[in-house]
């Protein structure tokens, strides 16, 4: 019954009942602006409930008011069935062997009507199907882990992955590809470089900025570069592949631990902070831009620390901060704190109080910096070091959302706040680095005649 | 047979067989024996301020070479919304092309480059594109579904355009006949080409993004007169509001043709009206000349689906030396491949269009479907030449391809024996990157496949000289789907009656009162094409002038100056108005208007009075003009041996004009010196 009016409610459901005219059946509509004909569609539910979608003949959608039918009659039904073409995925024994896990992010993709969303398609006949280049470059399979959109993962997802992939690289697996939705793809990036360490093969994230339905989508090219890099890069680490230009180039190859989201759209939103990227993708070759990772291995060993106490926080600070939100966290009974200060690493004097109190509570608190660029200096400046003395531990130039699935992993492993220390502070895959390189800051500054030549000369 | 085949006589008697005639030599009759149904798509830019999903500005052009950055694509098909690949996606995406965008920071953001989803619809365009749907008597849709119709030839960078339905179902009156419109949508523009060549596509994005209006008609008109006129009374109608883009490129029409037993095919971007009646008639004997070889085809293959092409590579040094046209270092780095075509003979210089045979319908698709530039293929039946027996100048600059057909050193004898061929068939050689060679193949053996079926669904770019070339396969209504990214726009009563209160006059009305008031009839196109009907009218109203002369004022004399003169500054139509206006006040006789026009057209801003003392105008009494017209008399008689009357009046007329005008009429004046003559004794 509901799927025979998929997504009308009220008054539009009403009137569908009354000329039994179901959804997909192919309908004259008879309206005070004339006659309409065409397929009733479903309607996403988020619409109003005041107007019928109907395709036309010439595959063009149009709403009609509820308000203006007169009389409808249906004279032929026509149900859609999507369908992504599907290929049996040729394997060779020469090509790398390549797990493919989903998360719920889109790689091929079709349309949902009620929603308005798109539905991805994953196995690995699907995926030859939307872009058969993968089968020049591995032997694909793939599993669903769970389909959850990007901002809904959380530790025991975090977890479950982790373990997953122990369990592939115990069996032999020559690269992972992880599909994940890219607005929290470098939280999981962070989580898996804590979880799985050692890794003897690639560990590779990617995701698509243009959802696979268009035509433009850098989709499928991301899956082709990531593929790619899991089944040729000599990187055993955790990285993020996606674009480095919004050009169809090259993909940068980001560490787990350094990589963060910078823009809301881009395709090219990805950025190493406050480093290089480990190397560049292309179709047919990988470059590497430094050399102190770790290499791939033929064995079969990896570490996997699948830990994660959740009763953590970040907060971010702003002048005029009232010291009761940090109390409140505290009495809410949460483990840690990771602050994204100002500056070097600051937050203002009547906060003090309250980080005492935190202190006194055994609340790990750590402090980062919301500059994202640059150490945390807490030295420097006499409040600072007043700050230290409340027990707020300067996390180097950890990145702050880093910082803070690194405290949740900590936590999860000892209530020891000492070895809780010692964890956060000795670096892992990158996350502290000793110094920053000069070219691990550049923010470009659009309009300045030298830039504006580089950026003519090269594909942004 | 064997030896005395000749390609030219083959290509006039097949001209002959197709029932080819010029089109000036064409009735209605010819067309309705065709079957020939044309029908419209009309696009036409809006005039606003902002593009229609972001809010870059609309209507600034740059040099292509002016760009900020480049961006590079590709385009890959994706499924339909009924969950299929369309044709044109799955050809578009074997051409693989590499699109490159040039963006100018002034008229391109994230959003153009597709790096940013759609802002919400340019409001002032959707009022625009309601307008024009009432206009068109369509039913207008209850709610705005933005649509994504797929465009993989990267001419969009998101690879869809969105575009939404407005109206359906309306219709346009003809002189003798009312036109059907299936709909009118609104859309955003797309990227101008810079170039296409191999595999190098590259756009800029300036155009991206204007807002658009479609208008569709139903296949109605049945002769290629009746074609351009209905293109006309639809530019007519959207330049009506006074809200749309004017200027080069402002309108383009993509026009369908199909005749009996033939396919709609679609002519895009012709940007002048008045090609279109000989490109329709062009393309109706092209799809009647293909109709033709089905029909040759299918007598010697009962059963078509037996007949195949073979192919093999050959060594240019071997079985043909490379042709001199060909650039040498290029050559070598091609691959040549030599094709027989069964039964084929006879049907490569079978005529197509003017000028053209089935050979060009072949090497066209290599150009765009295997991305190989002409000229990439030669084959065994080469002519060239026009009816009177000459090699038309503009095959031989234009088309690499007919140079070709001089076939230099090519042996097809060896090609032949190659083969083994038998009498009846044709053979081709083609050449191109080594890449590029499987599609080209292919797309050769799906041609002449097709050939046995009669016309391709496809769409046609049009040349100058009224033929047109293969642009890619019709799209069906499988490249639309719902646009994601935008939520639908309900268009209420309330807001429709408003626009419906200040919808301009219809045009046909238009044109019934103009001739009412006898206005020429010649002056129709230019006044309606710029909507200079509200100025006749309103001069004539509130000046209380008479139309006749107005009107052709505007539509005769200003359109002569506007061919002659280039204004200093920007020229607008009002200035027509205040210039009435102005020779009233000063109780100025109307013949001055054409004296001063040219002036004030040419400095836009040059006030009337220094307009008359440019044009030496000096006030002037009827008594004193009337006063020397003895004098002036005498004078003729002085320096004239001519006894003649009419000399006589014409030689005073001459004198009198410039000192006469703006202070008298001038027929009056005329009357009175014809009068006067002899009239001494008055
Ligand atoms: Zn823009």
């Amino acid at each position: 019954m509901s799927d025979m009016f998929k997504g009308y409610k009220g008054k539009a459901l009403e009137i569908l009942k009354k000329f039994k005219v179901r959804v997909w059946s192919e309908a004259k509509i008879e309206t005070t602006r004339g006659e309409f004909e065409g397929i009733i569609l479903p309607r996403s539910e988020n619409d109003d409930a005041k107007h019928l979608v109907l395709k036309l003949d010439t595959g063009y959608n149009i709403g009609i008011a509820i308000d203006s039918i007169i009389e409808m009659k249906e004279y032929g039904y026509k149900e859609a069935k999507y369908k992504i073409p599907e290929k049996e995925f040729p394997t060779s024994p020469e090509k790398p062997n390549i797990k493919l896990f989903g998360t719920g992010g889109t790689i091929a993709s079709r349309l949902d009507y009620r929603t308005g969303a798109v539905i991805p398609a994953f196995s690995p006949g699907e995926l030859y199907g939307a872009v058969p280049e993968l089968a020049d470059i591995c032997n694909l399979s793939t599993e669903k882990l769970f389909a959850v959109f990007s901002e809904n993962m959380g530790p025991e997802q975090y977890t479950t992955l982790a373990k997953a992939i122990g369990k592939e690289i115990e069996k032999g697996i020559d690269g992972i590809v992880i599909g994940h939705g890219t607005d929290t793809m470098h939280h999981t990036a962070a989580a898996l470089s804590y979880m799985v360490q050692n890794s003897p093969v690639p560990i590779v994230m990617v995701g698509s900025q243009r959802s696979s339905d268009r035509p433009s989508s850098d989709a499928a090219l991301n899956l082709i570069h990531s593929t790619t890099a899991a089944s040729q890069a000599d990187i055993a680490e955790v990285l993020v592949c996606m674009f480095g230009p919004t050009s169809d180039e090259y993909a940068l190859l980001h560490r787990g631990t350094r990589v963060r989201k910078m823009h809301s759209s881009y395709r090219s939103a990805f950025r190493t902070i406050g480093d290089i990227p480990l190397a560049m993708v292309k179709r047919d070759k990988i470059t590497p831009l430094r050399e102190d990772y770790n290499h791939r291995r033929k064995d079969k060993k990896v570490d996997i620390y699948p830990y994660f106490e959740e009763r953590v926080t970040m907060v971010y600070y702003y002048p005029n901060m009232n010291p009761d939100i940090i109390d409140a966290v505290v009495e809410k009974g949460y483990k840690g704190i990771i602050i994204a200060g100002t500056g070097l690493g600051h937050v203002n004097k009547p906060l003090y109080p309250a980080l005492e109190r935190a202190r006194r509570a055994g609340v790990a608190v750590y402090m980062t910096v919301q500059t994202l660029w640059g150490f945390v200096h807490m030295n420097v400046y006499e409040t600072g070091r007043d700050m230290m003395s409340k027990g707020v531990i300067p996390a180097e130039n950890m990145l702050p959302e880093v910082a803070y699935i690194k405290l949740g992993w900590a936590l999860g492993q000892t209530g020891d706040l000492d070895k809780v220390k010692e964890i956060m502070l000795t670096p892992i895959g990158g996350d502290i680095t000793e110094g920053e390189p000069y070219n691990g800051y550049l923010v470009y500054q659009g309009g300045i005649p030298e830039v504006e030549d580089f950026i003519k000369k090269f594909h942004k | 047979m064997k030896n005395n085949f000749s390609p030219e006589h083959n290509y006039i008697n097949t001209k002959k067989i197709t029932g080819y005639v010029e089109k000036k030599e064409a009735t209605r009759e010819t067309y309705s024996d065709l079957g020939f149904k044309c029908g419209h798509e009309i696009h036409q830019q809006l005039k606003t301020k902002k593009k229609l999903f972001c809010r870059c500005p609309a209507g600034i052009y740059h040099d292509p070479d002016d760009f900020n950055a480049e961006i590079l694509r590709h385009m890959r098909p994706t499924l339909s919304e009924l969950g299929e690949y369309d044709g044109t996606a799955l050809m578009e995406f074997k051409t693989k092309k590499n699109i490159t965008y040039r963006i100018n920071n002034q008229t391109a953001c994230t959003y153009d480059i597709d790096d940013t989803p759609p802002f919400p619809l340019n409001r002032e365009a959707l009022d625009i594109a309601i307008e024009v749907a009432l206009l068109l008597k369509t039913n207008v849709v209850g709610e705005l579904h933005i649509t994504r119709k797929q465009y993989l030839d990267g001419s969009i960078p998101t690879g869809f355009q969105r575009t939404a339905i407005v109206g359906i179902e309306g219709e346009i009156p003809l002189k003798n006949k009312k036109v059907r419109i299936i709909q009118l949508s609104i859309e955003e523009e797309s990227c101008r080409e810079v170039s296409d060549i191999g595999h190098e596509r590259i756009y800029t994005t300036d155009r991206l993004g204007i807002p658009l209006i479609e208008t569709v008609t139903y296949p109605d008109l049945l002769t290629p007169d009746e074609a351009a006129e209905a293109a006309h009374y639809i530019r007519f109608l959207t330049r009506s509001t006074g809200k749309v883009q004017t200027g080069i490129g402002a309108a383009r029409e993509d026009v369908n043709v199909s005749i009996d037993g033939g396919t709609r095919v679609e002519i895009k971007g012709v940007a002048h009206i008045a090609r279109i009646p000989l490109l329709t008639h062009n393309e109706a004997f092209r799809q009647k000349a293909l109709l033709e070889i089905k029909k040759t085809l299918n007598e010697r293959f009962p059963n078509p689906a037996k007949w195949k092409m073979t192919h093999k590579p050959v060594s240019p040094n071997h079985i043909i030396e490379i042709p001199t046209f060909i650039d040498k270092k290029k050559a070598n780095r091609y691959h040549w491949v030599a094709v027989n075509l069964p039964g084929f003979k006879g049907i490569l210089s079978f005529f197509t269009q003017p000028g053209k045979s089935f050979a060009n319908e072949l090497s066209d698709r290599l150009k765009v479907i295997a991305c190989i530039e002409k000229p990439n293929m030669i084959h065994s039946e080469p002519w060239y030449m026009n009816k009177k027996g000459n090699t038309p100048a503009n095959l031989r600059q234009e088309e690499g391809f007919n140079q070709a057909l001089n076939g230099h050193g090519v042996d097809f004898a060896a090609v032949r024996k190659l083969f083994k061929s038998g009498d009846n068939d044709a053979q081709l050689i083609l050449w191109g990157p080594e890449d590029d060679i499987a599609t080209a193949i292919e797309t050769i053996e799906e041609r002449c496949k097709w050939a046995f079926e009669g016309v391709p669904n496809e769409t046609r770019k049009s040349i100058a000289d009224g033929t047109t070339i293969f642009e890619r396969v019709l799209p069906g209504p499988n490249r639309m789907y719902p646009d994601t990214d935008s939520p639908p726009i309900p268009i209420e009563e309330d807001h429709i009656q408003g626009i419906r209160k200040i919808l301009p006059r219809e045009v046909s009305d238009c044109m019934k009162q103009m001739k009412k008031w006898q206005i020429p009839g010649d002056t129709f196109c230019y006044l309606l094409k710029r909507n200079l009907f509200p100025l006749v009218e309103k001069i004539v109203e509130d000046f209380n002038q008479s139309p006749k002369f107005i009107g052709s004022l505007i539509g005769h004399h200003l359109k002569y100056i506007e061919g002659q003169i280039t204004p200093s500054s920007p020229f607008t139509y009002d200035r027509i108005y205040h210039l009435v206006d102005f020779i009233i006040k000063k109780k100025l006789k109307r013949d001055i208007l054409k004296q001063m026009l040219p002036v004030v057209y040419q400095y836009p801003n040059m006030d009337f009075e220094s307009v008359l003392t440019t044009i030496e105008y000096k006030p002037k009494s009827e008594e004193d003009i009337l006063d020397s017209i003895p004098v002036l008399k005498e004078k003729f008689s002085d320096i004239s041996n001519s006894e003649n009357e009419s000399a006589m009046i014409r030689w005073v007329m001459g004198q009198l004009r410039p000192p006469a005008l703006g202070n008298m009429r001038l027929s009056e004046l005329h009357t009175k010196v014809a009068a006067g003559n002899g009239g001494n004794d008055e």
